[in-house]
């Protein structure tokens, strides 16, 4: 079966700036394809490229199989977008913005009322679909766009962030309805996500880091390429413990969240190694946790550091290419 | 190679049987860059919106009447009393078609503002990244606000006995498809501004900016007859004055109380270096200005992403 994304040596600057410096992949029809990287690793630039909403300055990407420079409108029609930020019309109900989506698509009207009610109960809307948009909160708003990304029966369905700014409860039940529409439809689904726990939801990953592809596999396999465990210590004496590691051990730790953070093989059995070194310059050690690889640890070993610190660095990639260039 | 092989797929999941077909059909995209059967659809759905939201939306309407009716009696009113217009005629008659021109040409310019509103919240985007021509979009755009405006037209043509207008309904057709052609104008107009701005209250202050002197220049508020040389020269590059003075003409020709040297007097026309423009070629720049506007705004919204 055809690829349903496709991209090779894909290239992105920004006068001198390197946004994206030729990343590779491919997406089978089918897959749920989640992109992960910190903030301003490339992960927008090259979503934007792939949506046709940003021009590649090197390389070549195929989505549904049509070319995203020179079939834009091919490429547009194959394809929904969420984006991060809402897009709706607040002063247009439910139905109607998603008639005014299906204009735009070309969405034939024979299909189109039986497709308007799939896509409604797919997100559990349909007794609101005469409601002003104004009256909905953050998690049908987001549902909503979902079941309007889907109207046109895109061939791949791009998620950037889908659960963003939403409560736990509300982001749990996005992503059931994310499953179901997978179920339902068998979409290709490519989607960006800071949260780790969201991305083991994903077939496969991709880590992008400083414009480049740093890793890619199942979430296991990504598990099991770090190898080791993770281990945090919470201790008066954050920097003794670093340097202890250090120089004992010769292992990197860092402070995260309050808590010294280090990747060990056999973390089990290093941990009373490490209690008889501290006690002996008096560290006090006040908990410790052991913790199998996570893929925020995949994250870390890739990356350097953890997603959260990474979120907490700055202004979102977004948010910055508008603020620089606007929605030109 | 079967292009859409999920789409194609889906649709059969998406549509009872028989119906998926049509769905594929759509799913795959035309070889054709535009399917002018699409654009339309697209245009058309964009007006749609406009309507829909300006219904939705009463006091939008009920300040479109008022601010206008205020204009003529008040102002009307008061000055009335400063000018006199002879017996035959009262001041509010003869600013009534300014005041018809400047009540549409407020919310035809309101209507091309929502393109900034649409920025700011997010739904621009949504129109922009859709699998259709920037062209229509803003064709689509422009059409519904001069919809939308055209509204405001009736609604002044309905108080237009007030100001000593007859009602005739040849007359009142003839002033609403001037004034429908105006806010065409104005529309395609506010769209050009409206490209490069992203801030709804610098797109205001931009157009009064620029409309305010137009208005005052156009001859809305005053005859275009014994003026000073400059102020003359201003009037005849002015684009509303081609827009305001056949909505006056077609008012005075249903006047006929008023003796014709008198609407020889306050009704001159535009000349061009002693040549009287014909009503026909008035009406022509105005639209000429629209087409350009319209076409100048398409090639702003097609340069973006």
């Amino acid at each position: 079966m055809q690829v349903a994304v496709e991209v090779r040596a894909l290239a992105k600057s920004y006068g001198d700036v390197q946004a994206v410096k030729g990343v590779g992949f491919e997406v089978a029809p089918g897959e749920t394809f989640g992109f992960l990287g910190p903030n301003g690793a490339g992960k927008t630039t090259t979503i934007n490229m792939l949506c046709t909403l940003a021009r590649p300055t090197a390389g070549t990407a195929r989505v549904a199989g049509f070319d995203v420079v020179h079939q834009r409108s091919q490429v547009r029609r194959s394809i929904g977008l969420v984006f991060q930020d809402p897009t709706l019309d607040n002063y247009l109900t439910a139905e109607q913005n998603l008639r005014f989506h299906a204009e735009l698509y070309g969405v034939p009207k024979s299909v189109l009322r039986h497709r308007l009610g799939q896509v409604l109960d797919l997100v559990a809307l349909s007794d609101k679909r005469k409601m002003e948009v104004r009256g909905f909160s953050g998690g049908m708003r987001r549902r909503l766009e979902i079941a309007r990304g889907l109207l046109h029966a895109p061939a791949v369905l791009f998620l950037d962030e889908p659960t963003i700014g939403l409560d736990p409860q509300t982001r749990r039940s996005i992503w059931q309805y994310i499953r179901d529409l997978k179920q339902a439809e068998g979409t290709t689904i490519f989607m960006t996500t800071h949260y780790m726990e969201e991305a083991e939801f994903c077939d496969r990953i991709g880590i992008i880091d400083k414009g480049r592809l740093v890793a890619m596999g199942t979430p296991e396999e990504l598990k099991a390429s770090v190898g080791k465990d993770r281990v945090q210590i919470q201790t008066d004496d954050p920097q003794g413990a670093i340097s202890v590691l250090q120089a004992r051990f010769g292992v990197q730790a860092a402070l995260h969240e309050g808590y010294v953070t280090f990747s060990v093989a056999g973390g089990s059995e290093f941990v009373p190694k490490l209690f008889a070194e501290l006690g002996a310059v008096a560290v006090p050690v006040r908990s410790v946790a052991v913790s199998r690889p996570s893929l925020d640890d995949v994250f870390l070993s890739y990356t350097g550091t953890t997603i959260r610190d990474a979120e907490a660095s700055g202004p979102s990639e977004w948010m910055r290419r508008v603020a620089g260039r606007g929605w030109r | 190679m079967r292009p859409q092989a999920t789409a194609g797929d889906l649709a059969t999941l998406a549509a009872p049987a028989g119906q998926g077909q049509r769905l594929a059909e759509v799913a795959r995209p035309s070889r054709l860059g535009a399917d002018p059967w699409h654009e339309a659809r697209a245009a058309w759905v964009v007006m749609k919106r406009e309507a829909i939201r300006f219904a939705r939306d009463p006091l939008r309407v009920a300040v479109g009447v008022l601010q206008p009716v205020l204009f003529l009696f008040v102002l009307g009113g008061g000055l009335g009393s400063l000018v006199n217009m002879g017996p035959h005629l009262s001041l509010r008659t003869f600013l009534y078609p300014g005041a018809a021109a400047m009540s549409v040409l407020f919310t035809a310019l309101f209507s091309a503002g929502s393109i900034v509103w649409d920025r700011e919240f997010g739904f621009l985007r949504e129109m922009l990244v859709a699998p259709v021509s920037r062209t229509s979009l803003v064709v689509g755009k422009c059409l519904g606000g001069a919809l939308v405006s055209s509204v405001q037209g009736v609604l002044m043509i309905a108080v237009s006995g007030l100001a000593g207008v007859p009602y005739d309904p040849a007359l009142m057709f003839t002033v609403l498809a001037e004034l429908l052609l105006l806010a065409l104008t104005v529309v395609s107009f506010g769209m050009v501004v409206a490209a490069r701005i992203r801030q709804f209250q610098s797109f205001m202050a931009v157009t009064q900016m620029l409309v305010m002197p137009l208005f005052f220049l156009s001859g809305a508020m005053y005859p275009l007859s014994g003026l000073p040389a400059w102020l003359r020269a201003l009037t005849r590059v002015d684009p509303l004055t081609y827009a305001v003075d056949p909505v006056r003409k077609a008012v005075f020709e249903y006047l006929h109380q008023v003796p014709p040297a008198e609407v020889a007097r306050l009704v001159p026309g535009v000349s061009w270096d002693g040549w009287r423009v014909p009503l026909g070629l008035e009406l022509g720049v105005v639209a000429a200005m629209a087409l350009g506007f319209v076409m100048v705004a398409a090639l702003e919204f097609r340069k973006s992403d």
